[in-house]
């Protein structure tokens, strides 16, 4: 049988298999990582978003809402100073508040924090579209010295349920002090979430207090740690100050107000945040970042289509002999222009469809991994508007990237007459 | 009755960029159905001058008919259609497009022209019609139709380039030294078999070759040179 205009190109193109594959897979390799870019910014996105919800205000002492957010759901760096105690009861006592959760942050273990709060966390705290805090092993603190363990956390550092800690005062790794009169143990595991909750040794505020104990001047009393367990148990350990508090309201719709009411509170300045609108604005200031890296990889897609006009430039010369034959057998120039233009579009395509398939053969085998051990999920990673968009727009602009060497390639077809050049 | 008119140039003058005038004819005519032979020096204008009545050039200057339309004011899709649908074209060497089979090459020209594709289904199809023009120029073997044209020697070359050339019945065949590449044997047989097919198609034929030696195999013979009032002018060497 004969063959198509189009069999005509493919057949052309097999021919010069060997660049055109070459061609291809740098079309692919660069409309991959510029589908990771974009799939795992959006994923990350996502991911931040929910990072916390269900959680209406997070009160703190006065700082930046960043800030506050920073230190009190992501860890991230110190609160300059914190709420008292009363100020937290006042918020309790509140109306329209339907519960609270204080948290204290301040010390750390072996590089992970400690976050001191009540057992209410593990109730109200909720992350992604509203998942509740789960215990892949034990139960939730219920003494001065058990304490409940992200998943990572215990990964890293191979803790169990009853593992013994020495919990102590100040930022640094354990040393020193390493007295057994404040014996914290674990007694829960939480499952993995993918959010910083896997990174924090969770204890009693109570807990926290008794570290505390024998630090009251800011330096170390060289008695604290001649005290019994008993002793320590015996003092008043209610803490003074709390860090931050999650607050959830007895209604949504009061949301604006109530959090005037805190912000404006006489008795002692608070600054209450919504967590959405905090995320938003932290995610405006990373987003720099990451549009920059979505540019470049921008930028690496049209080093790819360069290749597209390399390998049809390359080819010209090859092909002058081709472009020749056709003529002379009735082929019109609208036939050399489909030639060249279905070439640079098909490669394109390819590079293109490739490129997508690579790039959900990689998500779609580390996904799993990555629920599985870190419980990060990784939404909007499957074929989406943007692929469909990408692979237009590569086939597209290869096309027109195909225009020049076209229209090359038809000047000569007309300039060498019959005559056929070797 | 007088034969029709396939080909009538007057006063024709053609130059490539930048160079002086390389043709210059005051009168050619060919009759429909006549196998011209045209002689001429290496370098002499015979492929320009083929590339003229193809429609591939566009003259200085003059007319140039070929088959009732004036190539010199058609535009280029006329020139186009008419070369698409009506000739047919054998050149040196290299004739075939590398990647395609022989019986792709030989189909090529019905996939450029609707008029051959349409004479060529009414013969039978393009495979019956591509395989009986090998056939009847001296390649019958039936698994040569699938062959790589690579595989093929220089003159099973030329011969598939003839029957590309001849398909879906062009009015008129034009054959750009097709034989220089082939020892005088198959050079005697190549001339003999087009000559046939041609012939037996009413086709008309304009044969172009610096070997005098061919004359003798057509119905008529002339010398580029003496018809080129351009190279009189310049006193070839
Ligand atoms: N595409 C072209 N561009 C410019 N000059 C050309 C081209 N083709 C042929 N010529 C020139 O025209 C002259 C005649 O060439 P050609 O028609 O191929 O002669 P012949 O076929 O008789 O050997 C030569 O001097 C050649 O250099
Ligand atoms: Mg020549």
């Amino acid at each position: 049988m004969g063959v198509s205009i189009l069999g005509l190109a493919w057949h052309s193109l097999v021919n010069r298999r060997v660049s055109a594959l070459l061609t291809v897979l740098a079309v692919a390799l660069s409309v991959a990582l510029f589908l990771g870019v974009e799939k795992a910014r959006t994923a990350a996105r996502a991911g931040f978003d929910q990072t916390i919800s269900g959680t209406d205000l997070i009160v703190g002492a006065p700082s930046g809402q960043i800030n506050l957010l920073l230190y009190s759901v992501f860890r991230l760096g110190n609160a300059t100073s914190e709420i008292s105690w009363p100020a937290y009861q006042r918020l309790t006592a509140r109306d329209d508040v339907a519960w609270t959760v204080p948290i204290s942050l301040g010390d750390s273990h072996r590089g992970f924090r400690v976050m001191g709060t009540t057992s209410a966390y593990f109730d109200h705290y909720k992350y992604g579209r509203s998942k509740p805090l789960t215990f892949s092993e034990g139960r939730a603190f219920d003494d001065i010295f058990e304490a409940v363990i992200g998943a990572q956390l215990a990964r890293d550092l191979g803790y169990e349920i009853g593992t013994p800690m020495v919990l102590t005062h100040g930022l640094g790794t354990a040393g020193l002090s390493d007295h057994d009169n404040r014996p914290f143990r674990v007694v829960g595991i939480l499952a993995p979430t993918g959010t910083p909750v896997d990174q924090t040794l969770h204890v009693p505020l109570e807990g926290i207090t008794a570290m505390h104990v024998g630090w009251e001047t800011g330096t170390r009393n060289p008695l604290a740690d001649t005290l019994s367990e008993s002793v320590i148990r015996s003092f008043d350990l209610t803490p003074k100050t709390v860090t931050a508090v999650f607050v959830g309201l007895v209604q949504k719709g009061t949301l604006l107000r109530t959090r005037r009411a805190i912000n404006s509170d006489r008795q002692e300045p608070l600054l209450a945040i919504i967590p959405s609108q905090a995320l938003a604005e932290l995610w405006a200031v990373m987003g720099n970042a990451e549009r920059l890296l979505l540019a470049i990889s921008g930028f690496v897609v049209a080093v790819g289509l360069v290749s597209i006009l390399t390998s049809l430039l390359t080819s010209l010369n090859e092909r002058r002999r081709e472009m020749s034959i056709l003529r002379a057998t009735g082929a019109r120039p609208s036939h050399i222009l489909f030639l060249m233009l279905a070439e640079a579009g098909g490669l394109g395509l390819a590079g293109g469809l490739i490129g997508m398939g690579l790039i959900q053969l990689i998500f779609s085998l580390t996904a799993p991994l990555l629920t599985a051990s870190y419980g990060i999920a990784l939404p909007g990673t499957g074929l989406s508007i943007i692929d469909g968009a990408t692979l237009l727009t590569v086939t597209v602009a290869a096309i027109l990237i195909g225009v020049g060497p076209a229209l090359v390639a038809l000047r000569r077809s007309l300039a060498d007459g019959l005559s056929v050049k070797v | 009755m007088e034969p029709q008119t396939c080909i009538e140039l007057r006063d024709v003058t053609f130059a490539w960029p930048g160079e002086p005038a390389l043709l210059d004819i005051s009168r050619l005519t060919v009759s429909q159905g006549e196998k011209l032979f045209l002689k001429g020096a290496s370098g002499s204008g015979k492929s320009t001058l083929l590339g003229l009545i193809a429609g591939v050039l566009s003259p200085r200057s003059g007319l140039i008919s070929v088959l009732g339309q004036d190539q010199a004011q058609a535009g280029g899709s006329q020139r186009d259609h008419l070369r698409a649908n009506r000739l047919g074209v054998i050149f040196q060497m290299f004739n075939l497009v590398p990647y395609l089979s022989v019986l792709q090459n030989v189909a090529l020209p019905c996939r450029f022209s609707p008029d051959r594709a349409r004479r060529v289904s009414e013969n039978g199809g393009v495979t019956a019609e591509a395989r009986r023009l090998l056939a009847q120029l001296g390649l019958h073997e039936p698994s040569l139709l699938s062959r790589s044209v690579s595989a093929l020697s220089v003159g099973q070359q030329q011969r598939v380039a003839a029957a590309r050339a001849l398909i879906g019945q062009p009015d008129l065949v034009i054959a750009d030294e097709p034989t220089s590449a082939l020892d005088a044997d198959s050079r005697d047989r190549f001339i003999a078999l087009l000559n046939a097919q041609v012939e037996a198609s009413g086709a008309t034929l304009v044969f172009v070759s610096h070997d005098g030696g061919l004359a003798g195999q057509f119905d008529r013979a002339l010398d580029l040179t003496t018809l080129n009032r351009a190279a009189r002018r310049q006193r070839t060497d």
